[in-house]
């Protein structure tokens, strides 16, 4: 892809992702969306920054919150959405809900909504991929709050000791639902633990899509040629509460002043503005890309809200694999 | 010398008798080593992670040298991290790997239960089934020598809780290998539970590989009097309680479950309609164990079989102690299964 193109196809994957969020809180009033969701708006530069470097057959696995990782690393929206809405056409047949979005020809190996518990899966992928000597390479996500488990250090130590074609992704937002980075940790700097375990590791802007899209190409190429982990903490803010569509600013939660700071921030905003300053996107393309991106969401959410549910006699189903 | 070691030792060469091909005997420990030879030389997708699997050891014998004919990519030493390599096996396992992680202590498993019970036993469901996760945990247990309450536990039947999981617990080294065989093909997590005791027991086993059906018990010896329905090492206690009670003119049937998860309800009912009474031996706690599931089933859809009231032999709901005396006084054997198993006939 040519460079310009790849600009373009960022902002994309940004839009739709906030497009698509925008209209899950704008149907979850209605009591359709029977899961509890958790929105990445706000957060969309760095799903759109790391995936972009990704190809098809490589792996991501997420969290609770993986809606923008899904859709950034190609996953099928109107499966996703029907997953949702816990439809029969959902990627997990209805199983799983917002937090369990899965799309294995996407290589969207599933997430998970115990906070932690991806990191080692994730590094377990890449161990399969070099004993199998195949050139994939796995990007692993989760937030600040993933990385007080033991999960988050044992894998490190394990990925680099076997020199693991990773890249953890850490959506630094600051909370872990309601606890603040600092009430969690000594300082913010969680990449300085990553350094300590020898892997190469980066504190960046997770609002500057361009900035993680150069690291992230950078990790991803040297994951893939061998050199094994790296480790890239995104600072970023979600404009939400944890759960659902609440905004919980100015109720003791979150300072107001601070959620401003970050609305001013908006990284989309910034993008687009970006894009339009160097003559690569003009009102016209702006309105094209939404169009294509509303449609696509229209026809997403008619698909899953006309789909049937799971029948109850289906309930036993894939507890256990043939 | 390893505390296992010496109490293995001790034991006999306990000799177990079946149906199957009678051309060479092997015990259980080189029955297990066989069954991970023979599977890694036919699947290239299988390999061994573990605490010491390539140490000289060798996981007490059943690992040894592998690693020097498979190579360390595919038998590899590991950081002490139970829960973390849980995961990690289980992402290999769900992107085409056929991982077997060991746990030289079944104590160590609980470490491991975030992973295992939350994440590789759940990948099927949530996914509606577009991912499998054909894993394999061996553990470990044992008793004796002062092993204590952290180095001896038999927790298979806390595990029989976890949806997504399969149990195997074989008794007999003709087991031992095809149910591993079997657990290795399996396309879901299976926690293989072996007991050191039963390390050096005799039996005849075939060369070839070969593997046996999960849920499917077997008859270890015929009876008409009373039931024992036994688990893992309690098997070996079972039989030679039955042959201790010939002498009391009671012909106890003893029944070796083979897999716990599933059971085999059949053959337990079965029994139970010839002989009316019911001995169920554990290797684990009594309450909320492998027995206690066992009364349940019994309860639900055979207590019009039942003459008596069941009775559960299990170790005591204490942690196990480290003292020789207390030992002995915790674990139950073919003594114990002998005398209740004469209380219940009177």
């Amino acid at each position: 892809m040519q460079y310009n193109e790849e600009l373009i196809e960022m902002y994309r994957v940004m839009q739709t992702i906030r497009l698509v969020e925008l209209r899950i809180e704008e149907e979850y009033k209605y009591d359709e969306i029977k899961t509890p969701i958790h929105l990445s708006i706000g957060q969309e530069a760095i799903a759109a920054g790391v995936c972009l470097h990704l190809e098809k057959d490589d792996y991501i696995i997420g969290t609770h919150r993986s809606h923008a990782q899904y859709i950034a690393k190609g996953g099928d929206l109107k499966k996703m959405i029907a997953e949702l809405y816990l439809r029969k056409t959902g990627c997990s047949f209805g199983r799983g809900g917002s937090m369990h979005l899965i799309d294995m020809e996407a290589g969207v190996l599933g997430s998970t909504a115990i906070v932690g518990g991806n990191i080692p899966l994730g590094t377990g992928v890449a161990l399969a991929a070099k004993l199998q000597k195949k050139a994939a390479v796995t990007a692993v996500f989760f937030g600040d709050g993933a990385v007080d488990e033991g999960t988050f250090h044992e894998s490190l130590n394990f990925s680099l000791l076997k020199k693991l074609p990773v890249v953890y992704i850490c959506e630094n937002n600051s909370y872990a639902i309601n606890s603040h980075e600092l009430n969690r940790h000594s300082s913010k700097n969680i990449y300085k633990w990553a350094e300590g375990y020898g892997i190469p590791s980066c504190q960046i802007d997770g609002n500057d899509v361009l900035q993680i899209s150069d690291y992230a190409k950078k990790a991803v190429l040297s994951a893939r040629s061998g050199e094994g982990p790296a480790f890239i903490e995104c600072i970023t803010y979600r404009w939400k509460g944890h759960i659902g569509t609440v905004n919980d600013v100015g109720e003791g939660l979150r300072p107001q002043s601070e959620y401003d700071y970050w609305i001013s921030k908006c990284p989309i905003k910034w993008y687009r503005d970006y894009l339009k300053g160097i003559g690569l996107l003009d009102e016209k393309t702006e309105k094209a890309i939404d169009d294509e991106i509303k449609q696509a969401i229209k026809e997403a959410f008619d698909f899953a809200q006309g789909s049937p549910k799971p029948s109850p006699d289906e309930l036993l189903d894939f507890v256990y694999s043939d | 010398m390893p505390w296992t070691t010496i109490e293995v030792e001790k034991q006999d060469k306990f000799f177990i008798e079946d149906d199957s091909d009678k051309s060479r005997v092997i015990s259980y420990k080189d029955a297990l080593y066989e069954a991970l030879d023979q599977s890694m030389a036919r699947d290239s997708r299988v390999f061994i992670m573990g605490e010491g699997v390539d140490d000289a050891a060798g996981v007490f014998g059943t690992t040894k040298g592998l690693h020097e004919k498979y190579g360390h990519d595919r038998v590899f030493d590991t950081p002490i991290a139970e829960n973390s390599l849980t995961g990690i096996a289980a992402g290999a396992a769900m992107t085409g790997l056929r991982p077997i992680l060991i746990h030289s202590r079944m104590d160590f498993l609980i470490i491991s239960l975030d992973q295992l019970v939350n994440h590789a036993c759940k990948w099927s469901y949530m996914f509606g089934g577009k991912v499998q996760v054909p894993l394999v945990i061996r553990t470990i247990s044992a008793r004796g020598w002062g092993s204590g309450a952290q180095h001896s536990q038999c927790v298979q039947g806390m595990m029989m809780n976890v949806q997504g999981l399969k149990i195997a617990a074989p008794a007999t080294p003709y087991d031992a290998k095809g149910l591993l065989i079997s657990s290795i093909i399996d396309n879901n997590p299976v926690l293989f539970v072996e007991h050191r005791w039963l390390y050096k027991t005799m039996g005849n086993v075939p060369d070839i590989i070969y593997s046996i059906p999960f849920g499917k018990g077997a008859v270890r010896r015929k009876g008409t009097d009373i039931t024992i329905v036994a688990v893992s090492y309690m098997v070996i206690e079972a039989l030679k309680a039955a042959e201790k009670l010939i002498l009391q003119n009671i012909s106890a049937e003893v029944i070796d479950l083979r897999t716990i998860k599933p059971i085999d309800e059949d053959i337990i009912l079965e029994s139970l309609a010839k002989t009316g009474k019911l001995l169920i031996a554990d290797t684990g706690s009594k309450t909320g164990g492998v027995a206690s599931e066992i009364s349940a089933i019994v309860a639900e859809k055979g207590v019009h079989l039942l003459k008596k009231p069941v009775v559960r032999v299990c170790c005591p709901d204490t942690p196990t102690p480290a003292s020789d005396i207390l030992e002995k006084a915790y674990y139950q054997d073919s003594e114990t299964i002998t005398g209740k198993v004469i209380d219940l006939m009177k």
